[in-house]
């Protein structure tokens, strides 16, 4: 039986006024596999995402999440695990409050996983989250997004804001809870050698276009050098092509 | 979710608890020295014939007090929609927790529709709590006042209407301007101008009018210029009509036409400026101004008579569910609003 793609997008565009921030993004990410989503920025990254998990509404063309329509309702959205950028999470409210946040709001919520995986971390659960250092606050954001058991993890540069220690260490455990849980991920980022710790298949957005998808290992193998050259050249052509574009029209 | 709604939501009723509290030790406390003097004093005047200095008395116990809990009574529900319904999307917007929010097992729809329901309804009870103990408090003076339209916005349960659509009036400015600081200064305004608007054009116009006419009673009349060059012209205080809302008080001619100046039925009445100066009735007045004054009235009451336009004390609770349901209902269209604009528009 064939699982259908975690994230399938045909002409997916998204308008805020009058600016275009994805346009004509066709695109289909497979399951099972670790997805670095990576391109400049404004290549509408976050925007992909946040269509995915429904925090927008696409302005045009479709887009099917394992195989139904984003945040269609509560079955939906237990489906999807999210961690924004920036991890936003509530201020004046402790770890423990949101471990029991993460309890009232989802149903499938594994209990046992999030208090072992703060254990792990060393998380202080009468900490305000507004004390946590950036790394810390990154962790308790993916906690919340691992332990509601979903299907599909979705993180939206996770690590930009992390100092490089906090980050390899971030990427490192991501990899791990990928491993354990059987779960497929869609990660972005802008920095290539993030996405090479932890990622088997990456695609390329340049100007909403995809200008490069396949597994790193088959990449890897038809072309010579580096994965972040192989990125970075590909980034130009798209960039390249759309200046093109963008003369002609 | 209406457990993370009342987790989110946990210190600000503890504030609001507590300074409803505080009211409440106030006002018992108060209460009981104003019931004694009451009886002392109102209650059996009958038998010693002082009803009027009695009640004039009575009236000015407590008087800053009286003022200051009518102010509460009607600045709470402007507070309650600039510090609990503003924030209570925009925060959120605003510090990105939205996106927390929203991608947890919860329909946005039921976010939204749980934290309005938990927090209006703690809105709804701080104002009720509220109006019940300032109408009790209050209902010795407003029994001998004898106004109940007076305070008609500060008892009973117009304050709970005003609440909840400042409540609401805040959530939809938060959810629309998605700015905590500019939705809190567009609830004051809109608050307030929706408050004056309603107060002017249209609570008087919510029921029609009653109408009285009866003779013109020199007891209750004066005469007076608006300046030195307009006109004299007799004004009449509205005959006694205990806690009526008196709308307008007019002497008109069988066809209804006001009387516009009285200078030729009466040319005696002193000229402008005199010692025996213009103005209702009120305290001594000379015996020969008060002569010319009944003179005249009795000339002009061949052809005029007094139209009062009233709204009568027993349709006060009228007015009260009217207002109360109008407020209501405007709220629950703004809910309407802000679950669709959530739902579409973010």
């Amino acid at each position: 039986m064939t699982e259908p793609p975690v994230i399938e997008a045909t002409g997916l565009g998204k308008r805020f006024g009058r600016r275009w921030a994805l346009s004509e993004c066709t695109v289909t990410i497979p399951s099972g596999r670790v997805v670095g989503l990576v391109g400049p920025n404004g290549a509408g990254k976050t925007t992909l995402l946040h269509l995915t998990v429904g925090l927008t509404a696409p302005t045009a063309g479709t887009i099917s999440v394992l195989g139904a329509r984003p945040a269609a309702g509560p079955a939906q959205l237990a489906r999807v695990g999210f961690v924004a950028q920036d991890t936003p999470t509530y201020a004046s409210m402790s770890v423990a409050d949101h471990l029991r946040l993460g309890g009232w709001l989802n149903p499938g919520w594994d209990r046992d996983l999030a208090e072992r995986r703060i254990d792990r971390l060393g998380l202080d659960r009468s900490q305000r989250s507004g004390n946590l250092s950036g790394g810390q606050r990154a962790q308790l954001a993916l906690t919340l997004a691992i332990a509601k058991r979903p299907e599909l993890l979705v993180l939206d540069e996770p690590v930009a804001s992390l100092d490089p220690l906090a980050r390899r260490e971030f990427l490192r455990d991501l990899a791990d809870t990928v491993v354990d849980h059987r779960v497929s991920v869609v990660l972005s980022s802008h920095l290539v050698a993030d996405l090479e710790q932890v990622c088997d298949h990456l695609v390329v957005l340049v100007g909403s276009r995809v200008q490069m998808a396949g597994d790193i290992d088959d990449l890897r193998a038809e072309h010579r050098g580096s994965l972040e050259d192989l990125v970075l050249a590909a980034m130009e052509r798209g960039l390249e092509s759309r200046s093109d574009e963008g003369g002609r029209s | 979710m209406i457990r993370l709604a009342w987790r989110q939501f946990r210190s600000s009723a503890v504030i609001a608890s507590g300074a409803l509290a505080a009211v409440c030790v106030v006002v018992v406390l108060t209460r009981v020295h104003i019931v004694d003097v009451y009886d002392a004093t109102v209650a059996s005047c009958d038998s010693r014939g002082d009803c009027e200095a009695a009640v004039s008395a009575f009236v000015r116990l407590n008087r800053s007090l009286q003022g200051w809990l009518d102010v509460l009574v009607v600045v709470v529900p402007g507070l309650l929609g600039i510090f609990w319904g503003a924030p209570l999307v925009a925060r959120e917007l605003e510090a990105g927790t939205f996106r927390l929010a929203w991608t947890q097992s919860v329909t946005r729809t039921r976010w939204l529709t749980t934290k309005l329901a938990v927090v209006g309804l703690a809105a709804v009870v701080v104002s009720g709590v509220l109006t019940v103990m300032v109408t009790w408090w209050s209902s010795l003076f407003d029994k001998v006042g004898e106004n109940i339209y007076g305070a008609f916005d500060r008892r009973d349960l117009v304050p709970i209407g005003h609440a909840t659509l400042a409540f609401m009036v805040g959530v939809t400015a938060g959810v629309v301007l998605r700015r905590t600081l500019a939705a809190m200064a567009t609830t004051l305004v809109v608050v307030v101008a929706t408050r004056l608007a309603f107060v002017t054009w249209v609570r008087p116009h919510l029921l029609a009018a009653k109408r009285w006419s009866g003779p013109l009673d020199p007891n209750r009349m004066g005469f007076m210029m608006e300046s030195e060059t307009s006109p004299m012209r007799l004004h009449s205080e509205a005959p006694r009509m205990p806690n009526a809302w008196i709308r307008s008080v007019e002497i008109v001619d069988r066809s209804g036409r006001p009387i516009t100046y009285v200078e030729q039925a009466c040319p005696n009445l002193p000229p402008p400026g005199s010692s025996a100066g213009s103005g209702l009735r009120r305290g001594p007045v000379p015996d020969d101004v008060d002569r010319l004054l009944q003179e005249c009235v009795a000339k002009v009451g061949e052809r005029y008579h007094l139209a009062v336009s009233y709204q009568p004390a027993g349709r006060y609770w009228a007015f009260q569910w009217l207002e109360l349901g109008i407020y209501v209902a405007a709220s629950a269209a703004l809910v309407g609003l802000c679950v669709w604009w959530v739902r579409r528009r973010l």
